[in-house]
């Protein structure tokens, strides 16, 4: 737990975003993880994602279960409505949440844990509603709050801080992503925030349900050497497998013509995703490509935007539900009355 | 880049920007710490150690330190991000001198047995009781030439007594001369070789910038109310004067100008202007010493150069001034038309010089054309060994923190001098460099940053200071003042030491820093590492830090020392306490003293 709260003073120089809003309105309050811990830099990486989107602060809704992970929503955002669920239930909420007001831009924080365990079920109906989200997985592959257990995403050989090593294989986010249907699949580092924050604003931009697997080393649990979700072994066995610029929609598309791996994927708001480099017969929209190299790549840390599909409809378009949020709807429309209800049950005769 | 050298006691100095701008480098944030906890006497005796007259220089000082305060730099948080005002330092050390308890016992001594050599000291002043200061402890036989009848210098006659009490003055003057110095009141020196042939073994010239400019202008020599600034000065201060006509104009803007115009309104002066040939941004005038005269009703009239003195009848009545407009720089004047202003009086406050028509030139030291004295400027010796100048007699008019600093470094010379070793063998500073972890996020200074403004001293009343000229203006902080005034001091001495070996680039530093200062770069060049940093460095004056390579990817962990708060929050975040808070304290050897011993911590 720090000793103060950070300073409000900031650098004169900072640059506002299109709300006139600093990075500074943007954080949260105090992290109390371990000095260290990825999460924190993967909170710094949403703050800035968010704040280089103009996203404004009452237009998000940070959701989350439980876990280290699913403490850092309180640590972004501060002005944004926040729901720290039951463990694993976070997806689950969200659709809730999503389902009743669709203007919001809806971010769910998740762990190993909270994700690819007790919660893994709640995981793959959201994906399979392609509820338009972004689902970031902290990803330490260790129980750091129970005191370093192996997680359901330890790799086999993975050597906890006592030196055992784990047997069980683990279960991959992102080929569980890309098996069932998800329409935007990433990988990133929290040591890597160059690459992350583009990936992060592409997520929020994406239509449908974007989950980004973020490795996210547990200085306290595992960081030794023997672990393979350490910051050193994770920096060694780094690979890029695909680099992405993020262009707004107001952005300036500059056109390359003829670059081997140059391929621009349009979102849905108009912003562009713009691939810089990709893998030679690699083709960021054929999901068994990308599959395809994750096997050839076993071993090592295949990150950056691996699949995205923007054709997909989300949860809502599928539904055909209403635009507005259901809160704004007048009642009489929302409950149209026990005769209304008659008329339908007439129908099913 | 090349990695900083933070092995060299400059880097961390520099950081402390109050301390590094000091002449005497004082160390302002622990004296600053000292009196936040109530220890007055300790916060006085550290100034002394530097400064040797903290009572005087908390009223008086010209405040290098203040301009350079790293809070001057920063937008308040609760402002709307209007730069803030730098820490009341100086204000703090007359709270230190105000509040200090009996000091007797931890003054120097001098031993009672003597070396058996003799110094002879030109002048009270600053520069030369500091002389006296550092080399009676050490059994020198110190022995001062003084014009006057009192001590003091500069400091008695040329600062009126309404900003620097008398008693004040006396307490820090007696404070050196009771160990001992033999003082020669009312002996002007009228002959250098006549001190140099009673074979002193070294001789100090502190007699200062003694004599006023004059301005030859028509009329100037048919009146006797036309007067030199700081010989009027010097005459209130003795008492023989205590008049002055109602209408008085001072010409000049300086800081002799405003004691000058503010005694004239305590001796009757009604309408009392001070007349500048520029426009205010080019006055050399502290701003503080300004706005306390225009408080008392001082009218500053700029763009008036001065024509003629008017005399009618034998009788000065008024003055000729060419109305000048300035070209943006304030270079090019033209004159727009010419005024009368009336006056019974004229106080000349142009400037002042050196003078020494006492020394003979034919004793080995040398004077250029501008009859200033050849002296070196490490060691302040004169083309002739065992004859030293400093303070204001040295290069012209500066300001006591100067005379004081320039005394330090004369006593060291002087003692080389008379032990024997070369005078340009200089001490080398050390410093220690202290970690102040005193648990998981647990420091051992107060590292939260405050938002509160600048603390406006309190005067006395307008009619309560014009009724006696002794009456003292400022009131000093009340407990209150200085209880907010010192959370607002940074602890820039509290310094980021970082060990490249143990980071393992998790970012965490970077992403707690308030004012972004922290950056982990490719290496580069200087030009291009700069231009990547998380926020831009927008002072070129401040350092910035490179760390070896860092073990995992090779990259720099850069900081720019500008804006810096020293919350610690960067080292509290480190998993790995390659950050640490350390304080930095600057290891002076003064004259007779072993030059210091440099003990760090950080690699």
């Amino acid at each position: 737990m720090p000793s103060i709260v950070k300073p409000l003073v900031s650098h004169p120089s900072l640059s506002r975003n299109e709300l006139g809003l600093t990075i500074r309105d943007y954080e949260g309050s105090m992290s109390t993880l371990c000095a260290g811990c990825g999460h924190d830099s993967i909170t710094a990486a949403i703050t800035r994602a968010l704040w280089e989107l103009s996203t404004p602060p009452h237009m998000l809704a940070k959701l989350s279960g439980i876990g280290c992970s699913s403490k850092t929503p309180t640590y972004f955002v501060g002005g944004a409505h926040g729901f720290n669920s039951a463990h694993g239930r976070m997806p689950a909420i969200a659709t809730g949440a999503n389902a009743a007001n669709r203007e919001l831009t809806y971010l769910g924080v998740s762990g190993d844990g909270d994700s690819l365990s007790i919660g893994i079920g709640h995981l793959c109906h959201a994906m399979r509603r392609n509820l338009n989200m972004l689902y970031v997985i902290e990803n330490n592959g260790v129980y750091g709050l129970t005191k370093g257990q192996f997680s359901a995403s330890s790799d086999v050989g993975s050597k906890s801080k006592k030196g055992e090593a784990n047997k069980m294989s683990p279960i991959d986010p992102v080929q569980l992503a890309l098996s069932l249907g998800a329409t935007f699949v990433a990988r990133s580092f929290s040591g890597d925030k160059q690459q992350l924050v583009p990936i992060l604003k592409a997520g929020l931009s994406h239509r449908g349900f974007a989950i980004v697997d973020v490795i996210s080393p547990c200085v306290t649990f595992n960081d030794h050497e023997g672990s393979t979700k350490s910051y050193k072994y994770t920096r060694g066995k780094h690979l890029v497998a695909t680099e992405s610029d993020f262009v707004p929609p107001s952005g300036e598309i500059v056109a390359e013509i003829g670059q081997v791996g140059q391929t621009n994927v349009t979102m849905h708001d108009g912003s562009v995703l713009r691939f810089t480099r990709v893998p030679e017969n690699y083709d960021v929209s054929d999901r068994q490509a990308a599959l395809k190299y994750l096997r050839e790549h076993q071993g090592e840390v295949v990150t950056g935007v691996l699949f995205v599909d923007e054709s997909v409809p989300e949860m809502h378009e599928m539904n055909n539900t209403p635009q507005a949020p259901l809160g704004s709807l007048p009642f009489e429309k929302l409950c149209p009355g026990s005769g209304e209800l008659a008329k339908l049950m007439e129908d099913f005769r | 880049m090349n990695p900083s050298d933070v092995g060299n006691p400059d880097y961390f100095h520099k950081v402390v920007d109050c301390q590094w701008a000091c002449p005497a480098h004082t160390n302002v944030p622990e004296y600053i710490r000292l009196i936040a906890q109530g220890r007055y006497t300790d916060a006085y005796m550290l100034n002394r150690q530097s400064n040797v007259f903290p009572a005087i220089l908390g009223r008086t000082c010209d405040r290098p330190c203040e301009p350079a305060c790293r809070r001057g730099r920063l937008p308040s948080p609760t402002d709307n991000g209007a730069i803030e005002k730098p820490v009341a330092i100086c204000r703090l050390k007359r709270v230190a001198a105000d509040h200090r308890g009996d000091i007797s016992a931890l003054l120097p001594k001098a031993p009672a047995k003597k070396n058996g050599k003799r110094v002879a000291c030109i002048g009270a002043g600053p520069a030369s009781l500091t002389v006296a200061n550092d080399l009676m402890p050490h059994g020198y036989s110190v022995t001062i030439f003084e014009k006057y009848d009192k001590p003091g210098g500069l400091m008695r006659t040329n600062i009126p007594s309404f900003r620097l009490p008398e008693q004040v003055l006396a307490d820090e003057t007696d404070a050196i001369l009771n160990m001992g110095v033999e003082i020669r009141y009312n002996s002007p020196v009228e002959s250098l070789r006549s001190v140099l042939d009673e074979g002193y073994d070294a001789v100090f010239v502190g007699s200062g910038a003694p004599r006023g400019k004059d301005l030859e202008l028509p009329g100037r020599r048919d009146t006797d109310r036309i007067h030199i600034g700081i010989d009027w000065l010097g005459s209130l201060a003795f008492g023989h004067t205590d008049s002055i006509g109602e209408n008085v104009l001072i010409i000049g803007v300086g800081n002799t100008a405003m004691d000058c115009c503010r005694s004239s309104r305590r001796l009757g002066g009604k309408s009392v202007k001070v007349m500048a040939r520029r426009p205010r941004a080019f006055f050399k005038a502290s701003p503080w010493e300004l706005e306390d005269a225009e408080e008392e009703g001082i009218d500053i009239v700029i763009n008036h150069a001065p024509k003629r003195f008017v005399i009618e009848d034998g009788k000065l009545t008024g003055m000729e001034f060419d109305r000048l407009e300035w070209d943006a720089e304030a270079k090019k004047s033209t004159i727009i038309d010419t005024v009368i202003l009336p006056c019974d009086d004229v106080i000349l406050a142009i400037g002042q010089d050196n003078a020494f028509p006492w020394v003979e030139r034919d004793l080995g030291i040398e004077f250029d054309k501008w009859g200033m004295p050849a002296v070196d400027e490490k060691t302040f010796q004169s083309t002739r060994p065992g004859v030293f100048f400093g303070g204001d007699a040295a290069w012209g008019p500066k300001n006591i923190i100067w005379a004081v600093e320039h005394g330090h470094q004369a006593a060291i010379s002087i003692d080389h001098h008379c032990q024997g070793i070369p005078v340009t063998e200089r001490p080398a500073r050390g410093m220690n460099l202290i970690s102040q972890k005193m648990g998981i996020s647990e420091w051992s200074y107060h590292n939260d940053y405050n938002p509160a403004h600048r603390q406006k001293m309190k005067h006395v009343d307008l009619v309560q200071r014009f009724e006696d000229l002794h009456v003292e203006v400022e009131l000093g902080f009340t407990a209150e003042q200085t209880a907010r005034e010192v959370q607002r001091c940074l602890n820039c001495d509290m310094e980021t030491a970082f060990v490249a070996a143990k980071c393992i680039e998790c970012d965490a530093c970077i992403d707690i820093c308030p004012l972004s200062c922290l950056t982990i770069a490719a290496d580069g060049p200087e030009e291009l590492v700069r231009a990547n940093l998380s926020a831009p460095a927008i002072n070129p004056e401040q350092e910035l830090f490179a760390s070896k390579p860092l073990p995992q990817t090779g990259r720099l962990m850069l900081k720019d020392e500008d804006l810096c708060v020293h919350c610690g929050l960067c080292a509290e975040r480190c998993p790995t306490a390659a950050w640490d808070m350390q304080k930095f304290e600057l290891l002076i050897s003064y004259a007779g003293t072993p030059a210091p011993t440099t003990s760090c911590a950080a690699a």
